[in-house]
């Protein structure tokens, strides 16, 4: 804990306390035995050892149930990787909470996922790297991780969990989109979500060996207008465009601390899963700080929440509350200023140089990937 | 869908009573959705027994509405649901 600043303290007993959040996070990991260049884990990684232990997520889960939070996703690392993953799933069900597992599928077997279903898991997340062997193991760094995987599915379409597929899209993989949809039809998805690669962490890192070209994107975006109308009332189609090809940003994470948290390993609560790169912000630790008052009154969190801190060209903005002036992190990361407008704005004095890398990067054959590792 | 058909929710679809803001939720895959009365009052009847018609029949009784006015709601809202694959039918 640290002293609070008596400079700001009048002005966080005026604010009003926001609306409850609906969605969490929870990378209970960072174990993986897969290692795609695109993690969007920090590349400063925790070990085993620093993890949150089953009874500390279960009270996480209680905490955020208490709190408002209707949704639960399970991520990483891999999720599976957690020998407690179980009773990880059935404490977040006893606490009331949708419970939504993110996995690469390694480390599932028939086995477990029945006992996942005793516990009342209630939906499962698969990614999918490639189409076939060759492209995905070479993406997740992972041999016999494809087989591995369509076997993995086979059990999940057996016990019967409601399934969606997520798909990260980057140069490599994007000419195999329709057949990547097609995959998750005959998985037996429900969903499927097309994203394509947002470069924070790993994936900033391999931005050069992942950019897309524009060619790429404009032609994913008729696939996948096709193909809602040849899947419709089949396969749900999500579909995230690259936001570097956009004129106007995401509005990320729906607005910063308006909608949802992330629980990291080691019990820190952070905006969004980048926030980590934004120097200055400190973050509070579920060992520590109950959720609520991290949530409603903790620094990191009304950093950048609501509209009223946002600078011009944003504040006076026609979208200022569409989109809210955009991603914090890739703000910090290409303009090298977390409260500046998102660099992919047209309006953005550094969006200029946004459209150079772009150009430079897809004009060149892309760089070997920098795999995702733990450290040493 | 249509009159004929008896929707229900598939697997890893419920509703919800959300104690912290008091409202009805109908939770799913990536999907949280706050119902409005008539949402609410339409899933509250699905349960794939009733086809759309009895359902509609139902409603347009407790609502003192014309069946076919409700029934037109109750398929345009069942559809939008099913595209999002919220709701199913057999």
């Amino acid at each position: 804990m640290t002293a609070l600043n008596p400079v700001l303290a009048p002005a966080q007993q005026v604010r009003p306390r926001p609306a409850p959040p609906l969605a969490l996070l929870a990378e209970l990991t960072h174990r993986c035995p897969l290692s795609c260049p695109y993690c969007s884990n920090p590349l400063e990684l925790t070990a085993r050892n620093g993890e949150l232990t089953t009874e500390q997520w279960a009270d996480v889960f209680r905490q955020a149930a208490d709190l408002g939070v209707l949704q639960l996703h399970l991520s990483g690392g891999e999720p599976a990787s957690r020998p407690d993953l179980v009773q990880i799933v059935a404490a977040a069900r006893e606490a009331g909470l949708y419970t939504n597992l993110i996995t690469s599928g390694i480390g599932l077997t028939g086995k477990r996922l029945d006992e996942l279903d005793a516990a009342g898991l209630d939906h499962v997340q698969l990614s999918v790297q490639g189409v076939n062997a060759g492209i995905a193991d070479h993406v997740g760094g992972y041999k016999g991780g494809f087989d591995r995987k369509m076997l993995v599915a086979a059990e999940i379409a057996r016990v019967g969990f409601p399934l969606t597929i997520n798909a990260v899209m980057h140069r490599h993989n994007l000419p195999d989109l329709p057949r990547t949809i097609a995959l998750a039809h005959e998985l037996g998805a429900r969903r499927i979500e097309i994203a394509c690669v947002q470069f924070q962490g790993w994936a900033l890192r391999n931005r050069a060996a992942l950019q897309p070209t524009r060619e790429q994107v404009d032609e994913a975006k008729r696939i996948v207008a096709s193909a809602r109308a040849e899947y419709a009332g089949r396969l749900a189609i999500d579909f995230v465009p690259p936001d570097y090809f956009a004129d106007f940003p995401k509005a990320c994470m729906n607005g910063w601390g308006s909608t949802g948290l992330n629980v990291v390993p080691d019990g820190k609560v952070l905006p969004c899963h980048a926030a980590e790169i934004i120097p200055g912000l400190e973050f509070q630790n579920v060992r520590t700080t109950p959720l609520a008052e991290i949530w409603n009154d903790g620094a990191a969190f009304n950093a950048f929440r609501g509209t009223d801190w946002l600078p011009e060209p944003c504040q006076s903005c026609d979208r200022r509350d569409i989109d809210f002036g955009g991603c914090r992190c890739q703000a910090m990361a290409i303009a090298g200023d977390a409260r500046a407008t998102d660099p992919v704005c047209r309006h953005s004095p550094h969006r200029a140089a946004l459209d150079a890398i772009i150009a430079t990067e897809t004009d060149a054959p892309p760089p070997v990937f920098e795999y995702r590792r733990m450290p040493r | 869908m249509t009159g004929a058909d008896r929707p229900f929710l598939p697997r890893g679809v419920r509703l919800h009573h959300d104690r912290v803001r008091d409202v009805p939720v109908l939770l799913g895959p990536e999907t949280a959705l706050m119902l409005d009365p008539v949402g609410q009052a339409v899933l509250a009847e699905v349960d794939g027994q009733r086809d759309i018609a009895t359902i509609s029949a139902a409603l347009a009784e407790r609502y003192a509405a014309p069946v076919e006015m409700i029934e037109g709601d109750v398929i345009e809202f069942l559809n939008d649901m099913a595209l999002r694959r919220l709701v199913e039918a057999r």
